[in-house]
């Protein structure tokens, strides 16, 4: 095709023109640009409002407003360190109880299951993300706290003795709606999201890595332990964070069963709060400015940690990829 | 396909070592990929002590063929051998076998090396050590030793000693894939498998590779797959030549590459064919 120019001609000196693509270029440039910064102007916006909403309440109590745990409408005194210790505690829990069960399915799943169940089992795994967390939060109350209250408390209180370690920490109200059944609902909940994720890191191992590892001689359990996990530890971290994020920021199903206490919890099986519950519970009913206040910088804070959960998850996935 | 298949069968040549050199020695083995046959009838004497090259067109079984040896290929539902393997005389695909102990005891002793440089995400020294601490307890000084040792016959030594703390993901090509070798030989295997190892590595990476194979012939078995037929040539004992699936002609190495027996190797070593 001798006479075939175009594949010669220097770039942007097309038929087009080279103004009119330049124009375009830019205009597109400007619209993403757009829509990232209203994405940034949005969350500046959402924080700036949580922060003026709560100001009142954050400088009335100053530190006692993380310190203190009298939380107190009718007195108009609001200290929150109950829900937002409750918050901490009960997103720890469901992160430990969720965290081996995730690595078990996840291993499972990839390594030993036979090809038809890995279908079935990977899709409830699936199912079980797409339950309403109000669903959750039913089963929670009517099934599983009275069980829990029944099987679990109830002998916990007639043998242990006053004053012992399963006294101390496992003493509670027997109706089964506490901090500890809070943590397993949502251990169910965030189980999903991690061991879906932690599957698909089992799955992105090079192939070649594995045989390697079994060509040396290794048992599918050193296989696993020593170098399939090691080698998605990093991405791992990420995804415990996302839901350690999910597990912070539940509201309905924790606050069916949490048992709404302002109180300090003073055992695993007491009766407690989160950020979530409290400001779900009480929004409709705040009347008083400083209530309101109060519930604002309670957004604030849950903000804050999410922020921060979510700031250290970025941080490490990322320090992966160099 | 200028072959068809019963061509292919009857002009088929074996000069196999005597039986009490072998230390591997493969009898009528078929291999099966779910349905479809990828090996037919293969025999595959591997004298002790030597380097056995197996060459052939893409497709035509080498790697599956080697990949059977250390039975890698459990790793995967549908894959299944039938035939005899004899390692030392002994079947590995009788039926006595089965537990995953038996193979990972299996695979110490029939090492491999594939084709992409397959370091794990740990240290130089680590990755040395993984294998050797999976079959027994070594103190500090035996570990040095043998990572030392290990090393210097892989002919990596000098390169990384000053840099052992450091992740084997950062080596370059040749000196991932040679420190594979130093991997697989620290557990002492009776044989090294290795699939097209010099695939990936430049021309002074490979010879390097090269010379420490040809060391590593005292201490132990050796076969490798290679699509290169002059390293074949340079470094093996004996050759096999293998299309369809069928080992076609097996013969030392030397008149291999000056005078192929059947018209199938004739056509492959000239250049005409795959």
């Amino acid at each position: 095709m001798p006479t075939d120019v175009t594949i010669d001609a220097p770039r942007g000196d097309t038929v087009r023109g080279k103004s009119r693509a330049h124009q375009q270029d830019a205009w597109f440039r400007v619209l993403c640009f757009s829509a990232a910064m209203v994405l940034m102007a949005t969350l500046a916006g959402l924080i700036v409002s949580l922060a003026i909403g709560g100001w009142p309440a954050l400088s009335k109590f100053g530190l006692g407003f993380f310190t203190s745990s009298e939380w107190n409408p009718v007195t108009d005194n609001y200290g929150a360190a109950g829900p937002i210790i409750g918050t901490l505690v009960t997103a720890f829990l469901a992160m430990v109880i969720a965290l081996p069960l995730a690595v078990g399915i996840s291993v499972f799943l990839v390594e030993f299951c036979p090809a038809w169940i890995a279908r079935p089992v990977g899709m409830a795994v699936e199912l079980l993300a797409g339950i309403p967390s109000i669903v959750y939060g039913m089963w929670g109350l009517f099934v599983l706290a009275p069980w829990f209250a029944a099987h679990v408390q109830v002998p916990i209180m007639m043998h242990a003795a006053p004053g012992s370690f399963m006294d101390r920490w496992f003493s509670g109200v027997p109706n089964g709606a506490n901090i500890f059944t809070a943590s397993l609902i949502l251990a169910i909940m965030v189980l999903p999201y991690i061991a879906t994720v932690f599957r698909e890191l089992l799955l992105s191992i090079p192939p070649y890595l594995r045989e390697a590892a079994y060509g040396m001689g290794a048992t599918p359990y050193e296989v696993v332990g020593n170098i399939m996990l090691p080698y998605i530890k990093r991405s791992a971290i990420g995804a415990v964070m996302l839901g350690l994020g999910r597990a912070l920021g539940e509201t309905m199903a924790v606050t069916f069963i949490i048992g709404n206490s302002h109180d300090l919890p003073n055992s695993l099986f007491a009766s407690g709060s989160t950020i979530a519950s409290t400001i779900a519970n009480e929004f409709t009913e705040a009347t008083g400015d400083m209530h309101i206040s109060a519930l604002i910088a309670l957004g604030f804070v849950l903000f804050l940690i999410t922020f921060v959960v979510l700031a250290a998850a970025r941080l490490l996935i990322g320090r992966e990829r160099v | 396909m200028i072959f068809n298949e019963s061509q292919a069968l009857t002009e088929t040549v074996m000069h196999a070592p005597p039986p009490e050199e072998r230390v591997l020695d493969v009898r009528g083995l078929d291999f099966f990929y779910g349905k479809n046959q990828a090996l037919y009838g293969v025999d595959l004497p591997v004298a002790r002590n030597q380097i056995t090259a197996l060459i052939g067109p893409s497709g035509c079984g080498k790697s599956t063929l080697l990949r059977t040896l250390n039975r890698i290929y459990d790793l995967y539902p549908g894959q299944r051998a039938a035939g005899e393997i004899l390692f030392n005389g002994e079947n590995l695909l009788g039926t006595g076998d089965g537990g995953g102990g038996d193979l990972a005891r299996l695979r110490s002793r029939i090492g491999m090396v594939f084709q992409r440089p397959t370091p794990f995400p740990m240290s130089i020294y680590d990755n040395i050590a993984f294998g050797v601490r999976l079959q027994r307890n070594v103190g500090k000084a035996e570990m040095n030793e043998i990572v030392e040792r290990s090393l210097t016959r892989a002919a990596l030594w000098d390169e990384v000693k000053d840099k052992l703390d450091k992740s084997g993901l950062g080596l370059s090509g040749g000196q991932q894939q040679r420190l594979c070798v130093a991997r697989g030989i620290a557990v002492e295997p009776e044989i090294l498998l290795l699939d097209e190892p010099a695939s990936a590595l430049d021309p002074l990476s490979t010879a390097k590779l090269e010379t420490a194979l040809v060391e590593l012939k005292s201490s132990l078995t050796i076969v490798i797959v290679t699509h290169n037929l002059q390293q074949a040539a340079r470094i093996s004992d004996h050759t096999g030549f293998m299309l369809l699936g069928r080992l076609v002609e097996f013969r030392p190495s030397s008149e291999a590459f000056l005078k192929p027996e059947t018209q199938a190797m004739r056509d492959y070593v000239t250049g005409r064919y795959g």
